[in-house]
C-alpha cells in the first residue's frame, strides 16, 4: 500500500520536515536582509549614479558572459555527450575545474593565461596591443570562465537523456542534419538548455572573486554590483544591504520572467 | 481517509522533532564554543600559555605582526596567535558586527574610530607606527615611472586603493597635495591586493605603503615622492572590549608597544611616532 503510494508520486513523510528546514535555511538570510534594509533611505541609496552604473554593468556583463558560454558551451556539451574521442572523461573533469577552483584563484589563473605577462596575453599585447585585464571585456571573460561549467553540465545531461532513436527516426525519414538538430534535438534538450542558461547567467551575475582579481574594480568599467556591495560594506553596511536587496530583486524578476517564457509553465 | 490523517499527524510530529533536534544541536554548539573560550584563562596556564589570541590587523601589518606573533608564541609556550589581515575598514565592519577577536590594529584613526564609537574598544587606542605611501612599480620599472605626475598618464595601467580603505584615502590626500588628477584603471579593496597587481606585472604603477614595497622583495621597486609627507597614516592598536582572551590581548598589545616591537616595525619600514 505504502509502496504503491510512493511509486505513484506520493511524498514519503520523512522528507517533509527536512524540506521545511531547507526552506527556512534558504529564506531566513533573505528575511534578514529585508528586515535590516534601511527602508527610509533606500530610495536615495539606489538613485546614486554609482549604484545604477554598477547594476547596469552587472546586467550587461552577465548577459554577454552567458552568450559567450552558449556559443562555446553548447558545442562542448555536444562533444562530451555524443562525441567519440579518447580522453573524454579527462575533458569532462577539466570542465568542472572552475567549479572547484576558488574564484580568486580562477582570477589569478586568468592572469597567468591572458594577463599582460600571461602565456597567451603576452602575445596579444605584443602583436595587437590588446591588454585584457582591467577592462569590461575582462569582466565578461572572468564571469564566463566561472559560469561555463554550469551550462555545459546541464546541456550535456539533457543531451545524454534525450532519446537518440527519435533523431535516428527523423534521419531515416529523410531529414538532413540541420533539420534534425532544429526540429528534433533542440526541442528535446530545450529544458536542460534553458536551465543551464539560467544557472549560467545567475552565476555570472553574482561573480565576485575572479572579477575583482582579473578585472579589478573601477566605476563604470569593471565595478559590478557584487564588487560595489563589497566596497559599500566597508563604508556603510546599511548601503551594502540596500544594494544587495536590489541585486536580489532584479535577479529574481529576470529569472522568474525567463522561466515563464522558456518553460511555458507557471509551476 | 484514515491513513491520510495518520500521515498528517506523523508529519507534524516529525517536523517538531526535527526542529527540536536542530535546536539542541545549535545550542550545544553555542555552549561548546563558550567553554572553549573560557578554558585558556583557567588553571591550565602552564600547558596552554596564553591560549589563543586572535588579532585583526590592517593588511600592511602582515609581515611585522607575523613576526611579533611568533615572538609571543616563543615567550609563552603553548600560546597560539591567530591573525586575520584585511583592509582595516573591512575588519572594523567585522568587529562591529560581532566578530570574536582580541586585538584590532588599524591603518588609520578614522577606521579605528568606527570601533571605538560603538564601544567595542577596551580603553583608548595607541598609535604605534606611521606609514607613508610610495609608488610601486614592477621590477625594472618597465613604464619608466618617476613621480606622482606619471600616475595621471592615461596610457599607463595604474592601480590605486579604493577611497573607502585607508591607503586609498591617503592616496587621495597625496594627489591633492601634489595637484595631480590620477588616471587609475582599478581601485583595489586593500593595499596587498593593489601590490599583488604590481608583483604580477599587470600594472605599470600603484600607490601603496612603503612597508608593502619592502615586503614584496625583488618583484617590486619603490619610488619615493615628496608629497608622501602629506599623507602619512597613523596606525592605532587596541584591545577589544569583548575579547574572548583579554589576557592574551593585553600581552600582544604590550609587545606591539615594547622596544622589541618598535625594532621589528622599524626594520619593516615603518616610522615610529
Amino acid at each position: 500500500m505504502t509502496t504503491r503510494r510512493q511509486l505513484a508520486g506520493g511524498l514519503p513523510p520523512v522528507m517533509v520536515p527536512f524540506a521545511v528546514l531547507a526552506v527556512l535555511f534558504l529564506a531566513l538570510p533573505v528575511v534578514g536582509l529585508v528586515v535590516r534594509a534601511p527602508w527610509r533611505t533606500i530610495g536615495a541609496e539606489l538613485s546614486q549614479p554609482e549604484s545604477l552604473e554598477a547594476l547596469r554593468l552587472s546586467m550587461v556583463c552577465a548577459s554577454l558572459a552567458t552568450l559567450l558560454c552558449l556559443a562555446l558551451g553548447v558545442p562542448l556539451a555536444w562533444v562530451l555527450a555524443r562525441g567519440d574521442l579518447p580522453g573524454r572523461s579527462l575533458l569532462r573533469a577539466l570542465v568542472t575545474v572552475p567549479l572547484v577552483l576558488p574564484p580568486v584563484v580562477g582570477g589569478i589563473a586568468l592572469f597567468t593565461a591572458l594577463g599582460r605577462r600571461g602565456i597567451v596575453g603576452r602575445w596579444l599585447d605584443q602583436w595587437f596591443g590588446i591588454s585584457l585585464p582591467f577592462t569590461t571585456a575582462a569582466v565578461v571573460v572572468a564571469e564566463a570562465f566561472v559560469a561555463l561549467p554550469f551550462l555545459v553540465i546541464a546541456v550535456e545531461g539533457s543531451l545524454r537523456a534525450a532519446d537518440q532513436r527519435l533523431e535516428e527516426a527523423a534521419a531515416t525519414l529523410g531529414a538532413g542534419r540541420w533539420y534534425v538538430l532544429r526540429r528534433v534535438t533542440l526541442p528535446l534538450v530545450a529544458p536542460g538548455l534553458a536551465a543551464g542558461t539560467v544557472l549560467c547567467w545567475a552565476r555570472a551575475l553574482g561573480e565576485f572573486g575572479a572579477t575583482i582579481t582579473f578585472a579589478g574594480t573601477f566605476p563604470g568599467t569593471t565595478r559590478t554590483m557584487p564588487v560595489e556591495v563589497y566596497l559599500a560594506l566597508q563604508r556603510d553596511p546599511s548601503a551594502a544591504i540596500a544594494l544587495s536587496l536590489v541585486l536580489l530583486v532584479v535577479s529574481l524578476v529576470v529569472l522568474a520572467g525567463l522561466r515563464e517564457r522558456w518553460l511555458g509553465t507557471s509551476r | 481517509m484514515r491513513t491520510r490523517r495518520g500521515a498528517g499527524l506523523d508529519l507534524i510530529a516529525l517536523t517538531a522533532l526535527t526542529a527540536l533536534t536542530a535546536l539542541t544541536v545549535l545550542t550545544a554548539c553555542g555552549s561548546g564554543d563558550d567553554s572553549l573560550d573560557r578554558a585558556p584563562s583557567g588553571g591550565t596556564e602552564q600547558a596552554h600559555g596564553l591560549g589563543t589570541v586572535t588579532v585583526l590587523a590592517a593588511s600592511s601589518l602582515t609581515e611585522a605582526f607575523g613576526e611579533l606573533g611568533d615572538e609571543l608564541e616563543a615567550q609563552h609556550p603553548g600560546t597560539r596567535v591567530r591573525f586575520s589581515f584585511a583592509a582595516s575598514s573591512e575588519l572594523a565592519t567585522q568587529i562591529t558586527a560581532g566578530a570574536p577577536a582580541d586585538v584590532f590594529a588599524s591603518a588609520s584613526p578614522s577606521t579605528m574610530d568606527q570601533v571605538v564609537k560603538v564601544g567595542d574598544a577596551d580603553g583608548d587606542p595607541t598609535v604605534f607606527v606611521r606609514n607613508r605611501l610610495e609608488i610601486a612599480v614592477p621590477a625594472g620599472n618597465p613604464a619608466d615611472v618617476s613621480g606622482l605626475a606619471d600616475l595621471a598618464d592615461k596610457s599607463l595601467t595604474i592601480a590605486l586603493c579604493a577611497p573607502e580603505v585607508p591607503c586609498g584615502a591617503a592616496a587621495d590626500t597625496a594627489f591633492e597635495a601634489a595637484g595631480v588628477t590620477p588616471a587609475p584603471d582599478t581601485l583595489e579593496p586593500d593595499a596587498k591586493a593593489t601590490l599583488a597587481k604590481v608583483s604580477l606585472g599587470e600594472v605599470d604603477a600603484a600607490l601603496v605603503y612603503r612597508t608593502d614595497v619592502i615586503a614584496a622583495g625583488d618583484d617590486v621597486e619603490g619610488i619615493d615622492f615628496p608629497e608622501s609627507a602629506d599623507a602619512v597614516n597613523d596606525y592605532p592598536v587596541v584591545a577589544l572590549a569583548e575579547a574572548p582572551n583579554a589576557e592574551g590581548a593585553e600581552a600582544f598589545v604590550d609587545l606591539v608597544l615594547s622596544d622589541e616591537g618598535r625594532a621589528v616595525f622599524e626594520a619593516a619600514g615603518f616610522e615610529l611616532p
